[in-house]
Parts: C-alpha cells; sequence; structure tokens
C-alpha cells in the first residue's frame, strides 16, 4: 500500500509538472505578443520597460525556470486588470466558493441519484424505473448553463423564493450560504447525480442477480436488510471508481455555473481572466483546478481500496 | 465486433463482402422501429437537420433584423416571441440550429480523423510509439474535455474554426483510446496474423483488417461525441468564448439574453430547449446503435 502510495503520488507530481510545462509554453507559441494586449497604447520606450519589469526580454527557457520556481512558491504573478492584485490572492478568494458549490451540488447530486438508482433497480421495469431513466436522459441532455437559468426564471424571478445571483460565505450563516448556492448547486450537479443514477441501478442489477443474494435471502433476511447491507455497499464498487471522472464533471459544471450566478469562484475568475485577456490569472487558475483535479484522483484511487478490501496494491 | 467471418481465407479477400450486409442494415431498421426512444431521436433530428438545410427557406423572418417589438411575448406573428433586440426568436433558432449541428458533425469528424489514426498508430506499432503518444492521451484524459477546450480558446481566440479546432482537440483522447483498445484485441486475431503471414502491408492491415472490424464501438462513440461536440459549443458561446458575436448560435443567444429572462421568460428557455433536444436525441439514438453493435458502455465524461 505505502509502495502504491509513493508510485501514485510521484506520477500525480510528473502530472502536475506536464500541465504545468504545456500551459506555460502553449501561451508562449501564440502568435502575437502576449504584453501587447495590456498596454495597447503605451509607447515604444514604456513597452520595453514593461518588458524588462516582466522578465519578456530575457530568452523563454529562463522566464520558464523562473516561472516554474516562482509557481513551486505558490506565486502566479500579479492580474493585469483592475487593481492589479495577486493572483494567488484571488485564487485563495475563489477557491471557498468553489469548494463549497461543487461539494454541495455533490451532496445534491448523491442525495437524488442513490434512492433514484436503488429503486429502479429494486422495480426494474415498472413505472418508476422508466422515470428514473427518463430522468437520467434529461438531466445528461440539458446543459447546465440553461437548467441554471430555468431555475432562476422559476425560483428566483417568479416565485422570489431564493436570490437570483450571489454568495454568502459560511461565515455569515448557514442559512444565507444555502440559500445563495442551493440553486448553483442544482443546475451543477443534475448532470452527475444522472450519471450515478444509472451506474447504482446497473451495478444493482448485477449484484441483485449473484450468488451470495440468493444465499442471504435464503438465510431469511429481510428484503429491505439485503439490499441496504449487501447488495448496496457491493453495487458502490463501479461507481467509486468513475469518481474520478464524475467529480471532473462536477468541477466543470461549477465553473460553468458560477458564471450565471455571478459566484466569483475559480470558474468565474478563469474566464473573466480570458475575456480581459489577463494570462497570470488564467495560468494559475488553471493550474489550481489541475491540482484539485490530479489530487482528487490520487483520493478516488486509495478509496477504491477502502471500499474494496480485495484489491491490494 | 460484428461481423468477422471465421475463416481466414474469406477475410483475407475481404473484396467479396457477404451479401449479409443487406440483412444488417434491415436489421437495424428493425431494431430502431422496435426502440421507442430510438424513433423519437430520429423523427427529431431529421427535423432538425432539415430545418438547419433549409434555414434561409423557411424562416419566417431574416435572424437579424431588427425591426419587431422587442420582447414581445410568444404570439401567433412570432411564435417563440422576439428578443431583447427585436429579433424573431424561432429564426434565430432554425439559424441557430445550422451552426449547431455544423460545429458538432465537423469537430467529431476531425477529433475522429486525428484520434483514430493516434490510437490505432499506437496500438499497432507499440513500443515508444505507443509510449509516447499515449502518455499525452493519458495526460489529456486526467482533464475535462471543456476545460480543455477552454484552454485553448484562451490561446487561441475565439471565432468558428478556433472554436472548432479547440473542441476536435479536446476530444481527441476519447477516440484515440477506444481505437487503441480494440486494435490491441483485434491484433491478436488469426486473421490479422494470417494477413501478415501472406504479406499484407502494415498500412493494408491497419485500414482493411483492423479498421472495419474496430468499427462498432469508434461508431458509437462519434455518435455520442457529436453530442457532447453541440453541448461544448453551446458552453463556449454561453461564456463568451465561441464564435463572433451577433452569429445567432443557441448559448450565444442565452448569454445575450441571460439578463432579461426575469421580463421575458421566452428568451431563456427556447434556445436551451433546442440544446437538449437535439442533444437528447442523439444520446436516443447513440444508445440504441450501442444496444445494436452490443457495445460495452463505456463511461462517458463530459
Amino acid at each position: 500500500m505505502l509502495r502504491f502510495l509513493i508510485h501514485r503520488s510521484i506520477g500525480a507530481l510528473v502530472v502536475m509538472w506536464a500541465v504545468a510545462t504545456l500551459v506555460f509554453f502553449m501561451l508562449r507559441i501564440v502568435p502575437g505578443d502576449p504584453i501587447a494586449a495590456m498596454l495597447f497604447d503605451s509607447s515604444p520606450e514604456m513597452a520595453e520597460q514593461l518588458k524588462a519589469k516582466f522578465g519578456l526580454d530575457q530568452p523563454v527557457y529562463v522566464q520558464y525556470v523562473k516561472w516554474f520556481w516562482a509557481v513551486l512558491q505558490g506565486d502566479f504573478g500579479t492580474s493585469i486588470y483592475g487593481s492589479r492584485l495577486e493572483v494567488s490572492r484571488l485564487i485563495v478568494e475563489a477557491l471557498p466558493r468553489t469548494i463549497s458549490l461543487a461539494l454541495l451540488s455533490f451532496v445534491v447530486a448523491i442525495v437524488i441519484a442513490i434512492p433514484a438508482g436503488l429503486i429502479a433497480a429494486t422495480r426494474k421495469n415498472s413505472k418508476l424505473d422508466h422515470s428514473v431513466t427518463v430522468f437520467a436522459f434529461l438531466g445528461l441532455s440539458m446543459p447546465d448553463f440553461w437548467l441554471a437559468i430555468i431555475l432562476i426564471i422559476v425560483f428566483a424571478a417568479n416565485l422570489h423564493w431564493l436570490p437570483a445571483i450571489g454568495y454568502a460565505p459560511l461565515s455569515e450563516g448557514f442559512w444565507p450560504w444555502l440559500q445563495h448556492l442551493i440553486l448553483p448547486a442544482i443546475a451543477a450537479g443534475t448532470a452527475f447525480s444522472a450519471i450515478v443514477a444509472r451506474m447504482i441501478r446497473s451495478s444493482m442489477l448485477e449484484v441483485l442477480k449473484a450468488d451470495y443474494m440468493q444465499v442471504a435471502r435464503s438465510k431469511g433476511l429481510k428484503e429491505p436488510f439485503l439490499i441496504l447491507f449487501h447488495a448496496f455497499p457491493n453495487a458502490l464498487i463501479p461507481v467509486v471508481t468513475v469518481m474520478g471522472i464524475a467529480f471532473a464533471l462536477l468541477m466543470t459544471a461549477s465553473v460553468v455555473v458560477e458564471n450565471v450566478f455571478v459566484i466569483k469562484g475559480l470558474g468565474r475568475l478563469l474566464i473573466q481572466g480570458i475575456l480581459n485577456r489577463d494570462y497570470a490569472v488564467v495560468q494559475g487558475t488553471i493550474l489550481v483546478v489541475s491540482a484539485i483535479f490530479v489530487f482528487v484522483n490520487l483520493l478516488v484511487d486509495m478509496l477504491y481500496t477502502i471500499i474494496d478490501p480485495r484489491i491490494r496494491y | 465486433m460484428t461481423e468477422v467471418s471465421a475463416s481466414p481465407v474469406d477475410v483475407v479477400s475481404q473484396q467479396d463482402v457477404p451479401p449479409r450486409r443487406m440483412s444488417a442494415k434491415k436489421r437495424f431498421l428493425n431494431a430502431l422501429w422496435q426502440d421507442k426512444k430510438a424513433m423519437v431521436g430520429v423523427v427529431v433530428l431529421t427535423v432538425f437537420v432539415l430545418a438547419a438545410i433549409f434555414a434561409p427557406l423557411i424562416t419566417p423572418y431574416d435572424p437579424n433584423d431588427m425591426e419587431y417589438d422587442f420582447m414581445a411575448a410568444p404570439s401567433l406573428a412570432h411564435p417563440l416571441g422576439t428578443d431583447d433586440l427585436g429579433r424573431d426568436l424561432l429564426s434565430r433558432i432554425i439559424q441557430g440550429a445550422q451552426i449547431s449541428i455544423f460545429v458538432g458533425v465537423s469537430t467529431v469528424v476531425l477529433s475522429l480523423i486525428a484520434g483514430l489514426t493516434l490510437g490505432i498508430l499506437a496500438g499497432y506499432f507499440g513500443g515508444w510509439l505507443d509510449n509516447v503518444i499515449m502518455r499525452y492521451i493519458d495526460l489529456q484524459w486526467a482533464f475535462p474535455n471543456i476545460l480543455i477546450a477552454v484552454y485553448l480558446v484562451a490561446v487561441f481566440g475565439t471565432g468558428l474554426a478556433n472554436i472548432i479546432a479547440a473542441l476536435a482537440l479536446a476530444y481527441i483522447d476519447d477516440f484515440a483510446r477506444v481505437a487503441r483498445g480494440m486494435v490491441l484485441s483485434i491484433k491478436e486475431e488469426q486473421y490479422v496474423a494470417a494477413a501478415r503471414t501472406v504479406g499484407v502491408s502494415d498500412f493494408r492491415i491497419m485500414w482493411r483488417h483492423i479498421l472495419p472490424n474496430a468499427a462498432a464501438p469508434i461508431i458509437v462513440q462519434a455518435t455520442v461525441s457529436v453530442s457532447y461536440a453541440i453541448l461544448g459549443e453551446a458552453t463556449l458561446s454561453f461564456l463568451g468564448l465561441g464564435v463572433e458575436a451577433d452569429t445567432p448560435t443557441w448559448g450565444l443567444m442565452l448569454s445575450e439574453g441571460r439578463s432579461f429572462i426575469s421580463r421575458a421568460w421566452w428568451i431563456g428557455v427556447f434556445p436551451g430547449l433546442a440544446i437538449m433536444l437535439v442533444v437528447l436525441s442523439i444520446n436516443f439514438v447513440g444508445d440504441a446503435l450501442r444496444d445494436f453493435l452490443d457495445v460495452r458502455e463505456t463511461q462517458d465524461k463530459a
């Protein structure tokens, strides 16, 4: 296990290095000067000064080493927009919002998906089962930003139950936090919950056919007990393996949905950065988001060994 | 694998395809007829494709004409209402179908060609080539396609051609992985060994013997990917990273109309409904294809 852990961690670091390098060089190969965007009306001398200030007059490999060294220390440079804040500070401010949203969408999705999947599997081909299937198809086909708009139209603009935009940190209390996040969480979590519901349904159907279920049943165990404690944990194994992919989906959805609800999280930071041609912000956000993915994938691999003790690395 | 004849002789001379071809088509139509979801999918898709092709003929108004009442509710004159600039929503949605379908299909064609080439080369030759290609593909696999597309657009800029290129690049890993997996299993088949023994060239083996037998999962992947690409284009356009402003695409229409939805719900509802209908229909058809071609369900990611 320890060997596996070390091996995988090194792999994760290599991936992060590769991503950082790709991110750095891709922005350098673009035709046009990255700095031109930030000083569109300054004189040539000023441009030279600024280039020198940002180290852009040096050879690319020197820039790369310097940049990489700074990134390792958590220094992503400064934003060129507005009050020119440090990118790391912007990210630290944005991170809790995105994590709040991603976690809450995860909870919402799971709360919907597990019962839906279980019911669909235990009542195969019933009306309920078919409606779960249709719900899953709809959930997968609906653009998350459109669902967000629909939710705003219904619950904010017409019913006035919930705020349409914005965010309240947890420090202002649980209720305001939840009030602002519940609609974004539903919008971001629906596709994820559709996937999980479908997976739980199909893996439950597999498990229900297994011999040990017959044994358990013939021992006289009650059906709900059987489903919840014998079948369900085993049905979760294939679900956990796709959790990494599913989480990626959830993060992407959060990135998009943040832009609808004007939540100043990583997603909004990233998109605003792109629209403002604020490359330091774009690089920094991409790196942090990538790091989250790599870390979650690592976590999922480990979770796998816990949930299925038969697997040893 | 669909129809692999058992005798190697038969396969080596694949020019004379057995007459079972027709019956496969018939069997497929039959299966389609029986699958209600797939039928709905086919019908809806046909409507959208026809609308896209004949858009200039059937749009009731000029999609960019601004002379109508702005934010007029759906009525007989404007079945889906008008937007914040007084443009007819139905006409814009029909025009949008053209762009959505064009982007979806061309993205997948490009991605398919590149991904297949990489996957087949990696799987067939193995060794260092496999290593180099798959290290990259695995790296890309670790990240959501949409996010990769967003970054590529950030680097290369917006616009129709860039969007297609960015999306196509972002979806390469899906095809490369499917193709490589198929090649690895088919490579060991006897008919490939037989072809090699009689001196068939590598290229011909890949093109004539491996590719046709790897087709089923690739067809399914391509179908489903069209829906992802359409969603991808809509998402990019919605985020302001898509096609040029005033091009009527569904994502952009939602993005522009976002501020007006509290006064005019139809601006926020109908373009999204169009996206959902098309994506849903493609998924229905993809599902039917998957069942029919007997492809094991893969883990899709957006």
